[in-house]
């Protein structure tokens, strides 16, 4: 009976809880820093040939200050979307939503090392050359913004716009 | 089993420094050919340069084969396994089941660190494109310690200070010995603010100066490096830059009695020649000291006695 109890406190809890129940099957990411829900769907993949429904909120005010939320019907997240969404949203949590049901809701973490992701900033970096290897960084701090990445291989580091060198 | 590799000296602590030094300076007799030494018989040593660089790799043969070594080498790069496309990491597989460790030379940032992850014998790096040279660090070091003195030590660092990664080594390393850092170079050519920032942060006085003569006043050592022609568009303004930081007998009056001229070399026009007579020439003796210096990591990279200090 616990999905009864579910529905029956979503519906006399926050609007916000409400907007989640909007979705069948798939994913909410909530508590993205404003200005970076567009970044979270190019992480995911979405572009202009995705047909199923997508939803954002931008600026919108929670209980932190302002936030973007980004649902998404139909998809759940692969762990390097989650790594690399935690470098641009360190504070994110993700729902996982089944059923109308949030089945489960996690707080993102930032990894300490971030494998495969990121393409390294510098062009004679080894990594950028043909050679069997994983890009590789050293996260090395985050802010509720955006993360320092420091490349394992060569130094280098990306502070801004992470977003820009994903593969 | 920990493997000895020597990536860099970036991470290196004081006292890892000190050990090498000291071991450096016990096979100087031997680097002088006083002394004979073959501890490191039986054992094989594989260059692999992957861009030419003649002067170190003389180098890292001759203390091999004087600690009683031999040394193994890819030939020219025209007819080995590169020009076929084998990776790096292929490479490197394969010749550390040949040999007992491996000096790496190669034009990319971080190759010597990702060979490592390769190999299964230490991995030495003698210079991976604009990032580390460790040897040639330690070597400075190992020049100042014995010619002048790292504690307490006032340097000034001249030249080309933005893309001299001999420079960016160096600073880091002397900031262990509480030196004060003087720096001399052409606007276009200065030191990275974020490796100021960094020494600052180490509580290292860093002091810029608009012209040598003022830099080096006070200096124990005048570090020199070599401007490149290419930095320069203009002729006319390459031509008045290597003129201003140029170390000349006139320059040299007004310097310390004792302070000491350091240069990785080749030099071009940044010292006069008339310089090498005078006892503030310590260059040639640089070179000579990257021997012993060699002899320590190569004996720290395959004796296991002496790995411990790593
Ligand atoms: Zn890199």
């Amino acid at each position: 009976m616990a999905k009864f109890y579910e529905n029956e406190k979503s519906e006399t809890n926050k609007k916000s809880d409400l907007r989640i129940k909007a979705i069948e099957n798939g994913t909410v990411i909530d508590h993205i820093p404003c200005g970076q829900a567009f970044n979270v769907l190019k992480i995911m993949g979405i572009n202009e040939n995705f047909k199923k429904t997508v939803s954002f909120v931008m600026n919108a005010v929670g209980s932190r200050g302002g936030k973007d939320v980004v649902k998404i019907e139909g998809m759940e997240l692969t762990e390097k979307q989650v790594a690399a969404i935690s470098l641009i949203a360190p504070n994110a949590t993700v729902n996982i939503i089944r059923d109308y049901n949030v089945i489960s809701k996690t707080q993102i973490k930032t990894p300490n090392e971030i494998h495969g992701i990121i393409k390294c900033i510098n062009p004679n970096c080894i990594t950028n050359s043909k050679e069997p290897i994983q890009t590789s960084f050293k996260v090395e701090s985050e802010s509720y913004d955006e993360s320092i990445l420091r490349c394992k291989y060569c130094d280098s580091i990306i502070s801004d716009d992470i977003v820009k060198h994903l593969f | 089993m920990k493997l000895n590799h020597m990536l860099s000296t970036k991470d290196f602590s004081r006292k890892q420094i000190d050990s090498i030094l000291s071991l450096a300076e016990k096979f100087e007799p031997v680097a002088l050919r006083e002394k004979r030494c073959n501890i490191l018989d039986g054992k094989i040593l594989s260059l692999l340069f992957f861009e030419p660089s003649t002067r170190t790799k003389m180098s890292f043969e001759t203390a091999m084969l004087r600690l009683g070594g031999k040394v193994i080498d890819m030939g020219s790069i025209e007819t080995s396994s590169v020009m076929k496309g084998e990776s790096l990491a292929d490479t490197v597989r394969v010749v550390s089941s040949y040999a007992d460790s491996i000096v790496l030379r190669h034009p990319k940032e971080g190759a010597a660190f990702m060979a490592s992850e390769f190999s299964t014998v230490p991995i030495i790096n003698a210079g991976d494109g604009a990032g580390h040279h460790p040897t040639q660090t330690l070597l400075d070091l190992h020049t100042i310690r014995r010619e002048s003195k790292l504690d307490g030590l006032t340097i000034t660092l001249a030249g080309d200070l933005k893309y001299g990664r001999t420079v960016h080594s160096l600073c880091y390393a002397l900031s262990h010995y509480n030196a004060r850092i003087n720096l001399a170079s052409p606007p276009e050519l200065v030191l990275p603010d974020r490796i100021i920032q960094d020494l600052k942060n180490r509580g290292i006085k860093v002091t810029k100066f608009d012209t040598l003569e003022n830099a080096v006043k006070d200096s124990d050592v005048l570090y020199m490096t070599r401007i490149q022609r290419e930095r320069f568009p203009d002729p006319a303004e390459y031509n008045k830059v290597s003129k201003e930081m140029r170390v000349t007998l006139k320059l040299l009056e007004n310097c310390k009695p004792d302070m000491k001229v350091m240069h990785p070399l080749p030099r071009v026009d940044e010292i006069e020649p008339e310089v090498d007579k005078t006892p503030h020439a310590c260059y040639f003796k640089q070179a000579f000291y990257g021997i012993p210096v060699r002899m320590a990591v190569l004996v720290m990279a395959m004796e296991e006695k002496y790995g411990k200090v790593l």
